[in-house]
């Protein structure tokens, strides 16, 4: 690693930091009890949306309640992207005219886009109409992070609230999250990412006549439109001649601002992040790592104040940077040293003051080695998903480490909300585990943690590793899925073994080179996806009422405080056992073994 | 839970218009006044024409032009409409013999030039449409360009610096060489 790598990380850190304190308590007052000066200040804009809507916005809601209004309220946005992409010939703003999308697809495409997964197989340049990216895809960008947020919202209360029978009321935490939070920080990033020159308009794409006419091999087609092969199956190609480029056009910035800040991840373009009109400069790619992470970090701030002491909000935020810091260097030392299959041939991959060096294959030159990993380490680390590298071409360790930061269950920092109830789940099985070596009965945030916590939580915490493990197991039994992997060797468990983890662990990114759009996988990375992110949620809103329901119960000389390095280390000991225990024996089948084939 | 439908229905409604329609066409505003040229696609024009961007490179394998990042994207290289990276496999063989295939292509056409080529000028990007190159891939290719255009290496060196940007605010991304802008400004020199 070069001194530029551990510098770039480290910038990224400080600014982090200062950022997510404010943003942290900003949030804290948005979702206090009391009205306070800002929520004054919107008071009548929401009131209005009450009333359209025929909401009683004073209603407390008992966890049943809660977690019924988030599904209901999911599975119509669902609905209604799937309408979207099924009637897209028919509707307006589509100039490039593409047609209506496949079924399967379209399914997909809804459930990824509600459940905060973002997992795109398709292309977008090629596939969806302004009008779909707009009022279908982005509008559930910012309605999957606002379920997110508030359903951390109403966990948080449960520990707060002394025997009370409500949790809070979905459409108030849903409508402030969209109005405070989302709302005016994407709108602020997405004039920034303009000036760095993502583009942001209507209009049809632009052809351009190219500086230097080309040759290229054109595949040739039967009159069905499918490519025709020779007699040992290649496909067979004619030279043609080209002559203009396509330029891409589209509303990208106001779609790829909310994309970043809410964890979503899915690429106005195909190569999302990686595209030059979707992250265009060094300072943009800084601005979309630093959105990745703002409101994620800033609730564990959030989350201190709400519970009325802040150190138990750094203990979390120090637990996540403990495991995130290790493997983003991780990552970033693997891709610095380079491919050694290519140390045979004529080509320097050394870093200089002139080159980053290192594995260029899949990345940007602007971005080079260190912006490349340490975005690749934060994408996955959150459960983002925007890739600003190709995660297929990584090397054998470099693709190891987002694989396994999303198997940890997407909680190290993890998406908007669900990486910090992920957390708190986990923090619940850690303090199980303290009381189990002390012989009491464990606490946490003052409150019991008894049989029907602890099942919640464990169901918190299986439910995602078992998920990708039986459904990798499925994937690589079926033929049709096994056809689809676009590399070679044990590089081809990977890709499957991504490609569930992703979807279930609602990322979103993927190793590229496996071919998704099939039915056999549209429907089975459907179910993972909506499983997982539901199952979780409503599992943890049970425990919020559990708990909402108990007494508080004094701190005593028993109590094992929540705040202490020691409980840092315990928590992240627990995050990274379980994570090393379920998906070490997969891993070794995967990356680790090609690593041993590749470094001979 | 008839309310509850109701709600929910309605509740989405409200936000699509807020979230689908009003913020983008705001946005779109907005920029369109502050930004024109980056919301527009940073277009390079001539005589009122664009003739490419900025931010999207094009494909060159002709000697006199310096070449950018190989492309992966099919099946045309530079595919503004199906951007991509090649996806393929640290170990996997394809990639061995496509980068050995690039190491060719480039001694072909500067026969005397036996360095090392830097990493970026022979792997594919991660877009497709990467416009830049590393200073030491534009270094690689001075003498080639100089050569086969009759011009003076200082020449060449001096138009290569002048495309260079460092790292952004000194500190972020890595230097880079814009490529579609180097060669037009070497077509304009020689057009003079």
């Amino acid at each position: 690693m070069t001194a530029n790598d551990f510098l770039q990380i480290g910038i990224f850190l400080v600014v982090l930091l200062l950022l997510i304190k404010p943003m942290g308590s900003y949030m804290a007052h948005v979702f206090a009890d009391e009205p306070n000066r800002l929520t004054r200040i919107g008071a009548g804009f929401e009131r209005l949306i009450y009333r359209i809507c025929g909401i009683d916005a004073h209603e407390d809601m008992g966890w049943k309640h809660y977690a019924i209004a988030m599904l209901l309220f999911n599975v119509c946005g669902m609905v209604l992207v799937y309408a979207f992409q099924r009637l897209q010939g028919y509707l307006p703003l589509n100039p490039q005219h593409f047609p209506t999308l496949s079924p399967d697809l379209s399914i997909n495409t809804a459930i990824s886009f509600a459940t905060n997964t973002n997992w795109q197989a398709y292309s977008g340049e090629s596939t969806m109409s302004y009008l779909t990216q707009m009022a279908a895809l982005a509008v559930q960008n910012f309605m999957s992070a606002a379920t997110g947020i508030a359903v951390l919202i109403a966990v948080i209360r449960g520990f707060v609230r002394k025997t009370a029978k409500g949790i809070g009321n979905f459409w108030v935490d849903l409508t402030r999250t969209t109005l405070y939070v989302l709302m005016p920080v994407s709108f602020l990033l997405a004039m920034l990412l303009v000036s760095q020159g993502v583009i942001q308009n209507l209009k049809p794409y632009v052809d351009v006549p190219v500086v230097q006419t080309t040759t290229y091999a054109n595949p040739v087609t039967d009159a069905a439109g499918n490519p025709v092969k020779d007699a040992s199956g290649n496909p067979v190609t004619k030279p043609a001649q080209l002559t203009t480029e396509t330029l891409p056009m589209g509303p990208a910035a106001s779609q790829i601002a909310i994309k970043m800040l809410g964890t979503n991840g899915g690429g106005f373009f195909g190569a999302n992040s990686a595209h030059p009109y979707e992250n265009p400069t060094p300072f943009s790619n800084f601005l979309e790592m630093l959105a990745i992470f703002l409101i994620p970090g800033g609730l564990c701030l959030t989350f201190g104040e709400m519970v009325g002491d802040k150190r138990q909000g750094w203990a979390i935020l120090a637990t996540m940077l403990v495991i995130f810091i290790p493997l983003a260097i991780g990552v970033t030392a693997a891709e610095q040293a380079g491919n050694p299959i290519l140390h045979t041939l004529s080509i320097d991959q050394h870093a200089s003051g002139l080159q980053s060096g290192g594995n260029m294959e899949g990345k940007e030159t602007r971005f080079g080695i260190a912006a490349s990993s340490l975005f690749t380490a934060i994408t996955t680390a959150a459960s983002c998903g925007a890739v600003n590298n190709m995660h297929d071409s990584l090397t054998p360790l470099g693709g190891l480490v987002p694989m396994w930061l999303m198997q940890l269950g997407e909680v190290i920092f993890g998406g908007v909300g669900c990486g910090l109830y992920g957390m708190l789940a986990f923090a619940v099985v850690a303090v199980f585990i303290a009381g189990l070596m002390v012989g009491r009965t464990p606490e946490y945030l003052g409150k019991k943690i008894e049989a029907y916590e602890m099942k919640m939580a464990s169901l918190a915490v299986l439910i995602p590793c078992a998920l990708v493990v039986i459904c990798t197991a499925i994937a690589v039994m079926t033929p049709a899925a096994v056809a689809t992997v676009g590399n070679p060797g044990a590089h081809s468990f990977s890709e499957i073994l991504y490609t569930v983890t992703s979807a279930t662990n609602n990322n979103g990114s993927a190793f590229g080179g496996l071919s998704a759009n099939i039915p056999f996988w549209n429907v089975m990375l459907s179910v993972c996806m909506f499983w997982a992110r539901f199952t979780l949620a409503i599992a943890m809103l049970a425990l919020a009422g559990s708990v909402a329901a108990k007494k508080h119960v004094p701190a005593s000389a028993g109590t094992l405080p929540t705040h202490t390095p020691l409980f840092v280390t315990l928590l992240a000991s627990v995050v990274v056992v379980v994570g090393a225990l379920t998906f070490l024996p997969a891993l070794a089948l995967g990356p680790i073994a090609e690593y041993l084939m590749s470094a001979h | 839970m008839g309310r509850l439908i109701r709600n929910a229905v309605s509740m989405l409604l409200v936000m699509t218009v807020i979230t689908g329609i009003a913020y983008p066409l705001v946005a779109t505003g907005v920029a369109q006044v502050l930004f024109p040229h980056q919301a527009n696609g940073s277009l390079i024009e001539k005589d009122g024409k664009p003739i490419g961007s900025e931010l999207i490179g094009q494909n060159f394998d002709d000697p006199k032009y310096f070449w950018g990042r190989p492309s992966a994207t099919t099946p045309q290289p530079y595919n503004g409409t199906a951007s991509n990276g090649s996806n393929l496999g640290p170990a996997n063989p394809s990639l061995h013999d496509q980068v050995q295939q690039r190491i060719d292509a480039l001694r072909k056409a500067d026969p005397g030039n036996t360095a090392p080529v830097p990493a970026d000028l022979v792997t594919a990007s991660g877009s497709g449409l990467d416009p830049e190159i590393s200073p030491a891939a534009a270094q690689y290719q001075v003498a080639r360009v100089a050569r086969v255009r009759h011009l003076g290496v200082e020449q060449v060196q001096a138009l290569v610096a002048k495309f260079t940007r460092g790292r952004q605010l000194g500190l972020l991304g890595e230097p880079r060489v814009n490529v579609l802008t180097l060669n037009l400004a070497l077509d304009g020199m020689q057009h003079d």
